[in-house]
C-alpha cells in the first residue's frame, strides 16, 4: 500500500539519512520502523507525508506518487502523531481534534461530531474534551494526539515515537489502545520507535534499519526473532531473543488435571501445595498443606502467580509455571481452572515443536 | 570643536552623564539583589514585589524629575533628584531580573549545595549568584542603555549632561550640537553595553568552556 | 505645596475646557495610540516573519539594541527642526513627535512578537505542518495565537514608554499632559507641574490596566493555564 522505491535522502549538510531504501508497507496492520538512534527512521516516516522531500526515488501510496499531490492536501489525508503530542496549547481538546476535519472543509457540526467520536474512541471523556492541553497529563495529551490523527478517518496513520515520553505503565496502556484501534478501524499504521521490545510486541511487520538509512530486515516479529537476517539484526534484537521468541510460539501445552479445594474445606497435612478455587472454579490462590492440616483459611492463601489462558503463547505458559509458588502454573479457560502445567511440561511442548521453527 | 561644540565641553558633559547614569545603575543593582533574593526566597512576595517595582516604570521621567524635589525637599537643580529617579528606574528593571536569575538556578544544583552543608546565605553567594550572572547581566545591559537615554531628559529641568546639547541646539535652531549629543549618548550606551557583556563573560568562564567543546 | 497641588487637582476648572486635563488627556492618548498603531503595523509583521522563518533574527536583535540606545529627546529635536519648516498646521508639530514615539515603540513590539513566535512549542509547529496546515494557516492559527501573550506584553511596555515620552513632546509645542509640566515650569507654578505629573502617571497606569484587561480577553485560557504549570 505504501511503497518506497529506491528512496534516498541527503540533507543539505551532506548527511545521508536514508540510502536507497526500498520496501513495501502492507495494507492494514502496524508496520514498525525500528533501529538505533539516527539511523533515518524519522526521515523515512516524514517522507511519506512530504514533511521531508526525498533526494532520489519515489514513494507511492496506493500506486500514486506522493510527489504528485499538494503537500498540505496529502497531509490532511494522513494521520500524524508525534512524540510530545504537539497539541495546540491555545485550543481546547475538542478544537485540537477538530483541526483536520475543519481543514478539509467539513461543516462545524460534522467536524464536531467526528471529533467527539474520536475523543471517545481513544478513551477520553466528554468532560475532558472541553479542557485545554495543559490541564491534561502527558498520557492523556498523547491520547488527544491520537484522536486528532483519527478524527477525519484517514486510511494511513504515521506515528513517530508516540509513546516514548510517557511512563512505562501509561505506555503499555497506550500501546494496547493503538493496537485495538488499528484492529477496530482497519487502518494502516506506520510507527517509528527505537525500542525493539515495543516493535516486537506491537508490530505486525517490523522493518529493522541500521545506521545510514539501510533496511536490514523486514519481517514479522516471530521471524525476526527466529531468523535474524544478519549479525546486526541478531544483536539488535537482543540476547534473550530465544526467550522472547516464545511469545510468538503458539504451543499446544497439555494441562495436567488439578483437583481444587474450596475455602473452609478440611485438607489433611502431607498434601503439599493445594489450589483453592471458588464455587465457579475461579482460582483464588495456593495453600501449603505439607507440614500441618486443617480447614483452609482465607488468610493463609499464597498469591497465585500469573495465569495462562488456553491458546496463549509458550512464553505465557512458562511464566505461569515459573511464577507459581507450587511450581505448577494455573491454566484457565474463560476464568475457570482447567488444570496446571509444570515448567518441564512447557519445555517438552516447546521441544516437540522445536523442529519446525529452528 | 565638533559640531560647534568644544571638545572639552563634550568631555565634561559626558563625564556628568556617566555619573548620573552609572551611579544609579550600581545603586539599583545593590538594592535589587536583596529584593530579588527575597522574591525568590519567599514565593508569595514575588508577584506584589515585581508588580510594585514595575509600577515605578509607569511614572514618566520628566514627571519624576519634577516631583522628587517636592517629596525629598531637595532643590530643583540638585543632582540628587536625578540620581534618585534613575535609581528607582534601575530597581524597577533589575528586581525582576535578579529574581528571574536566581530562579533560573537548577533545583538539583541548589539541593546538592545544601546537602553538602552550605548555609542558606553562603550558598546564595557562592552558588546561586554566580550561576545567575548571565541573566542578571542581561538585565543590567538593558538598564544601562535605557538609563543613558532617560538621563538626557533631565536637561529639560536644567540638570547638565549630554542632554544639554539637545536643548541648546534646539533653542539655537542648530542641529550640530544635537547630533554631537546623540552620537555621544549612543556611543556611551554601546560602550556600557559591551562593557557589561564583557564583564559577564569574565565572570562566567564555565559557559565558554561549554561552547568550546 | 501638597495642599496646593491637591487644590489644583480638585478644581473643576483644571479638568474642563480647551486646556483642561480631560482634553489634554485625549490629545495625549490620541498621539500615543497613533504611534502605537504605526509601530505595531511595522513591527508585528516583521516580528512574525522573523519568528516564523528564523531569518533576520540577528539583525533584529542588534537593530533593536541600537534603537534603544538612541535618546528620544535628541531625535525629537532633530525631527522637529527638520520637519517644522517643511510642513504646516498641526501635522508639522505632531508628525515629529509621532515619529519619535514610533521609533521608541518598535523595539519592544518587534522583540515581543518574534520572541512569542519563537517560544511556540516546536512540536506544535511540527504537528500543525504534519496535519496539513499551509504556512499561512500555521502562522495565523497556531503561531500568532500562541505568541499573543508575549506580543501583547511587548505592546504594553511599548505603550508605557510612549505615554511617558509623549510628555516630553510638549517641549516642542504640542498638546498633551506634558503641557502642565513644561508650562508649569515656565511660570514657576509647581502645583501645576506636580499635578500634571500625577495625572500622567495615573493615565499610564489606567491604560496599562485596560491593556491588561484586553490581554486577558484575547489570550486563550489554555495558554494561561499552561504558564501556571
Ligand atoms: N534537518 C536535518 N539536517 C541535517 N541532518 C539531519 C536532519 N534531520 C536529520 N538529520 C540527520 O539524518 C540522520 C537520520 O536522522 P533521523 O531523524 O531520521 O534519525 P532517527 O532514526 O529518527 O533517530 P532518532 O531515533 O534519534 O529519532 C541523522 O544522522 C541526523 O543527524
Ligand atoms: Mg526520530
Amino acid at each position: 500500500m505504501i511503497r518506497f522505491e529506491s528512496v534516498t535522502k541527503r540533507y543539505p549538510d551532506g548527511t545521508t539519512a536514508v540510502d536507497d531504501l526500498s520496501l513495501e508497507v502492507p495494507r492494514g496492520g502496524i508496520t514498525v520502523f525500528v533501529g538505533p538512534s539516527g539511523c533515518g527512521k524519522t526521515t523515512s516516516l516524514r517522507m511519506i507525508n512530504r514533511m521531508v522531500e526525498p533526494t532520489e526515488g519515489r514513494i507511492l501510496i496506493n500506486d500514486e506518487d506522493v510527489a504528485d499531490r499538494k503537500p498540505a492536501r496529502l497531509r490532511r489525508s494522513i494521520g500524524y502523531v508525534i512524540q510530545h503530542a504537539g497539541l495546540f496549547p491555545h485550543r481546547t481538546v475538542l478544537a485540537n481534534v477538530m483541526t483536520v476535519p475543519t481543514l478539509i472543509g467539513w461543516d462545524k457540526g460534522r467536524a464536531r461530531t467526528a471529533a467527539m467520536e474520536a475523543i471517545e474512541k481513544v478513551g477520553l471523556t466528554a468532560d475532558q474534551a472541553s479542557r485545554y492541553p495543559a490541564q491534561l497529563s502527558g498520557g492523556q495529551q498523547q491520547r488527544v494526539g491520537v484522536a486528532r490523527a483519527l478524527a477525519s478517518d484517514p486510511e494511513v496513520v504515521l506515528m513517530d515515537e508516540p509513546f516514548s515520553a510517557v511512563d512505562p505503565l501509561v505506555r503499555t496502556d497506550l500501546q494496547n489502545e493503538v493496537r485495538r484501534l488499528q484492529r477496530e478501524l482497519g487502518i494502516t499504521v506506520v510507527l517509528v520507535t527505537h525500542d525493539i521490545d515495543e516493535a516486537i510486541s506491537l508490530g505486525d511487520h517490523v522493518a529493522v534499519m541500521r545506521q545510514g538509512g539501510h533496511l536490514a530486515q523486514l519481517a514479522s516479529p516471530g521471524e525476526l526473532l527466529t531468523e535474524p537476517a544478519d549479525d546486526f539484526v541478531a544483536s539488535f534484537v537482543g540476547k534473550d531473543r530465544g526467550y522472547r521468541k516464545l511469545g510468538f510460539t503458539e504451543t499446544q501445552v497439555e494441562a495436567d488435571p488439578e483437583r481444587t479445594v474450596s475455602l473452609g474445606e478440611d485438607v489433611p497435612a502431607g498434601r503439599g501445595w493445594v489450589l483453592v478455587a471458588d464455587e465457579q472454579e475461579q482460582p483464588l490462590g495456593w495453600v501449603d498443606r505439607q507440614g500441618s492440616g486443617g480447614p483452609v483459611q482465607e488468610e493463609e492463601l499464597h498469591r497465585m502467580g500469573s495465569l495462562a489462558e488456553v491458546g496463549d503463547s509458550a512464553r505465557v505458559f512458562l511464566d505461569a509455571a515459573l511464577s507459581a509458588p507450587s511450581g505448577r502454573g494455573v491454566v484457565v479457560q474463560d476464568g475457570r481452572v482447567v488444570g496446571t502445567v509444570t515448567p518441564e511440561r512447557v519445555l517438552e511442548a516447546i521441544r516437540a515443536q522445536g523442529g519446525s521453527d529452528g | 570643536m565638533i559640531g560647534g561644540v568644544a571638545w572639552s565641553t563634550v568631555g565634561d558633559l559626558l563625564l556628568r552623564h556617566i555619573y548620573l547614569a552609572g551611579v544609579p545603575l550600581l545603586l539599583g543593582l545593590l538594592i535589587s539583589l536583596p529584593l530579588g533574593w527575597l522574591a525568590t526566597r519567599y514565593r508569595w512576595l514575588a508577584p506584589p514585589m515585581i508588580a510594585g517595582t514595575g509600577l515605578l516604570y509607569t511614572i514618566p521621567s520628566l514627571a519624576l524629575f519634577i516631583l522628587l524635589p517636592l517629596l525629598l525637599g531637595t532643590r530643583v537643580l540638585d543632582d540628587a533628584n536625578v540620581l534618585v529617579a534613575m535609581t528607582l528606574y534601575s530597581v524597577a528593571l533589575l528586581t525582576r531580573t535578579v529574581a528571574d536569575g536566581l530562579g533560573s538556578v537548577p533545583g538539583a544544583t541548589r539541593q546538592a549545595a545544601t546537602a553538602m552543608g552550605y548555609g542558606e546565605l553562603r550558598r546564595t553567594f557562592v552558588v546561586d549568584l554566580p550561576l545567575a550572572v548571565p541573566v542578571i547581566t542581561a538585565g543590567l545591559r538593558v538598564a544601562a542603555v535605557s538609563n543613558v537615554s532617560i538621563v538626557s531628559v533631565a536637561a529639560l529641568i536644567g540638570v547638565s549632561q549630554l542632554g544639554q546639547l539637545f536643548t541648546e541646539g534646539f533653542n539655537r535652531n542648530d542641529m550640530g550640537p544635537i547630533f554631537v549629543g546623540i552620537g555621544a549618548c549612543v556611543v556611551l550606551a554601546l560602550v556600557l553595553d559591551a562593557g557589561i557583556a564583557l564583564l559577564s563573560r569574565v565572570l562566567t568562564p564555565w559557559l565558554r568552556a561549554g561552547v568550546a567543546r | 505645596m501638597i495642599s496646593l497641588t491637591w487644590q489644583w487637582l480638585v478644581d473643576p476648572a483644571t479638568w474642563t475646557g480647551p486646556g483642561g486635563i480631560i482634553s489634554q488627556s485625549i490629545t495625549h492618548l490620541r498621539i500615543s495610540l497613533v504611534a502605537l498603531l504605526l509601530a505595531a503595523l511595522v513591527a508585528v509583521p516583521v516580528g512574525l516573519f522573523i519568528g516564523h522563518t528564523g531569518r533576520g533574527r540577528w539583525l533584529a536583535i542588534n537593530l533593536a539594541g541600537a534603537f534603544r540606545a538612541i535618546p528620544s529627546l535628541g531625535v525629537l529635536f532633530v525631527a522637529t527642526l527638520l520637519l517644522l519648516p517643511r510642513l504646516s498646521g498641526n501635522l508639522a508639530f505632531e508628525l515629529p513627535v509621532v515619529l519619535v514615539l514610533v521609533l521608541l515603540a518598535v523595539p519592544p513590539v518587534l522583540s515581543g512578537t518574534y520572541a512569542g513566535v519563537e517560544a511556540v512549542d516546536p512540536a506544535a509547529r511540527d504537528a500543525a505542518r504534519g496535519v496539513g496546515m499551509t504556512e499561512a494557516q500555521i502562522l495565523w492559527q497556531v503561531e500568532l495565537p500562541a505568541a499573543l501573550p508575549l506580543l501583547l506584553s511587548g505592546l504594553r511596555s511599548a505603550m508605557l514608554q510612549i505615554i511617558a515620552t509623549a510628555t516630553i513632546a510638549a517641549i516642542v509645542g504640542i498638546g498633551g499632559l506634558g503641557r502642565y509640566l513644561i508650562d508649569g515650569q515656565a511660570s514657576r507654578q509647581y502645583e501645576v507641574m506636580a499635578g500634571g505629573a500625577i495625572v500622567v502617571a495615573l493615565l499610564a497606569l489606567l491604560v496599562d490596566l485596560v491593556m491588561a484587561g484586553l490581554q486577558r480577553l484575547v489570550v486563550s485560557p489554555g495558554l494561561v493555564v499552561a504558564k501556571e504549570h
